[in-house]
């Protein structure tokens, strides 16, 4: 047992307060997972180099699991489960079903989590703003082309809407 | 991770007391090398320092006629997203966006990128070239340190127990002035250099009036190549010149082999991309893109 005693946190996630209770050796992305039971962020690398644990904290994206649960106090998050709006899915998620953007999709929360950011910042990113965005996040299975095409039809799609 | 406790103070004088206290103590930014050191096993502490409540450690602060001041754990994403510092410092808001991807960016600070103390470090030859200062305080009170002697080997700094680096400071940039680093990597971003480059330049009637010239991870520390811009000092602006200051830097590089290079490429690239620095610096310096 350890002898550091357990934080109370209390942040936002995804539009609701939510307090927990955490060790300062957990990372966000253990208390997201092991905690609050948000297992849609990704444990890749924990190293900060895959992004499969990408959440948008106090409105930049970040590596949560280059982060600890106790940083967080205060804080506002987003992850993977807020991105829909109820049973309605985000533009971007649509798109990277329709465009098969992903095979195995460990890769997938993190990928649509750091796209929402870039079109909540970028509503019209080129594709080479699509490519330097999203190169902290890597896929193993499905390749970049489809991702980057994805981004670019939930773009497109943003802008029927809007 | 093994466990340790956690403390977030909001002033400096509450970090130092802290770190005076608990030697073994580790300061956290925005983690993205101590996090992973900390997992990993490659270094130990029983208590992490949060410095990011503390209001000197993130300020980005930039007034034409004093210069920038940047808190020692303002992240770099915060760099180039300030209009008035990217006009004033493209170089370095450029370097901001080379240091991992859009997630680190979010979190890293160019203060930590200096107290990781790595011989690749991105930020530090441009720091460097730029003539940035470092204040540190500590419990005897505070000091201010050039950029250029505050890595003493790798992972290695001149902070003595109980010190921490509160801001780095860069002066006004003068005019027909310009600054540039250039690193040499096998992929196209998300990558430790194989080699940088760091320079900047101030021109005056088509002549050097001086220059400083910096290296990355060809040597134990970010490497400063003083006699390299001392020489285009009062020089034309040619490329003979260009290349002189090129041999120098070329000279005075103390490269490893090592699974990133050989010796001999790093050597050939620190000429390289000493000449190409120069020749973007001196465009910048020129208004020119």
């Amino acid at each position: 047992m350890s002898s550091h005693a357990k934080v109370q946190i209390h942040t936002t996630i995804n539009g609701e307060e939510r307090d927990f209770l955490c060790e300062p050796r957990q990372s966000l992305l253990e208390c997201l997972r092991d905690v609050l039971g948000l297992t849609g962020a990704k444990e890749g690398c924990n190293d900060g180099n895959c992004g499969a644990c990408t959440v948008i904290l106090d409105g930049r994206i970040v590596a949560s699991c280059l982060v600890l649960g106790v940083e967080a106090e205060g804080a506002t998050i987003t992850t993977i489960e807020g991105i829909a709006c109820g049973s309605r899915l985000h533009p971007l998620q649509t798109a990277f079903l329709e465009n098969a953007a992903l095979q195995c999709g460990v890769c997938t929360p993190g990928f649509i989590v750091a796209a929402k950011a870039l079109l909540d910042r970028e509503p019209h990113p080129t594709e080479e703003q699509i490519r330097l965005w999203l190169a902290n996040n890597l896929c193993r299975c499905t390749g970049y082309d489809k991702i980057v095409r994805a981004v670019q039809q939930a773009a497109a799609t943003q802008e029927v809407k809007a | 991770m093994k466990s340790f406790d956690y403390a977030a103070p909001t002033s400096v004088r509450e970090a130092i007391d802290l770190l005076a206290a608990n030697p073994r103590a580790k300061l956290l930014a925005g983690g993205t090398d101590l996090l992973v050191q900390l997992r990993s096993g490659r270094k130990e502490t029983d208590l992490v320092i949060d410095v990011k409540r503390i209001p000197e450690l993130m300020a980005v602060d930039y007034e034409p006629s004093r210069g920038l001041t940047l808190g020692a754990a303002a992240p770099c994403y915060r760099i180039y997203g300030d209009g008035a510092v990217a006009a004033a410092y493209p170089a370095l808001a450029e370097v901001a966006s080379l240091i991992g991807g859009t997630q680190i960016q979010g979190r890293a600070s160019i203060g930590g990128n200096l107290c990781n103390a790595a011989p690749s470090a991105d930020s530090v030859p441009l720091l460097i070239a730029c003539g940035a200062m470092c204040h540190v305080a500590g419990p005897g009170g505070s000091r201010d340190v050039a950029v250029e002697d505050f890595c003493t080997a790798p992972g290695r700094t001149i902070l003595q127990a109980g010190e921490l680096l509160v801001s780095l400071h860069l002066p006004p940039p003068r005019d027909g002035s310009g600054a540039q680093y250039l690193r040499f990597i096998p992929r196209n971003e998300m990558d430790i250099a194989v080699a940088g480059a760091g320079v900047e330049v101030t021109l005056e009637d088509g002549h050097f009036r001086s220059a400083r010239i910096a290296l990355a991870a060809v040597a134990p520390t970010p490497l400063f190549v003083r006699a390299a811009g001392e020489a285009l000092a009062g020089k034309p602006v040619a490329p003979d010149t260009i290349a002189t200051a090129a041999d120098l830097a070329r000279a005075a590089a103390l490269p490893i082999t090592d699974m990133r290079g050989t010796a001999e490429y790093r050597r050939h690239l620190c000429g390289v991309l000493t000449g190409r620095a120069l020749e973007a610096a001196i465009r910048r310096a020129r208004g020119q893109k």
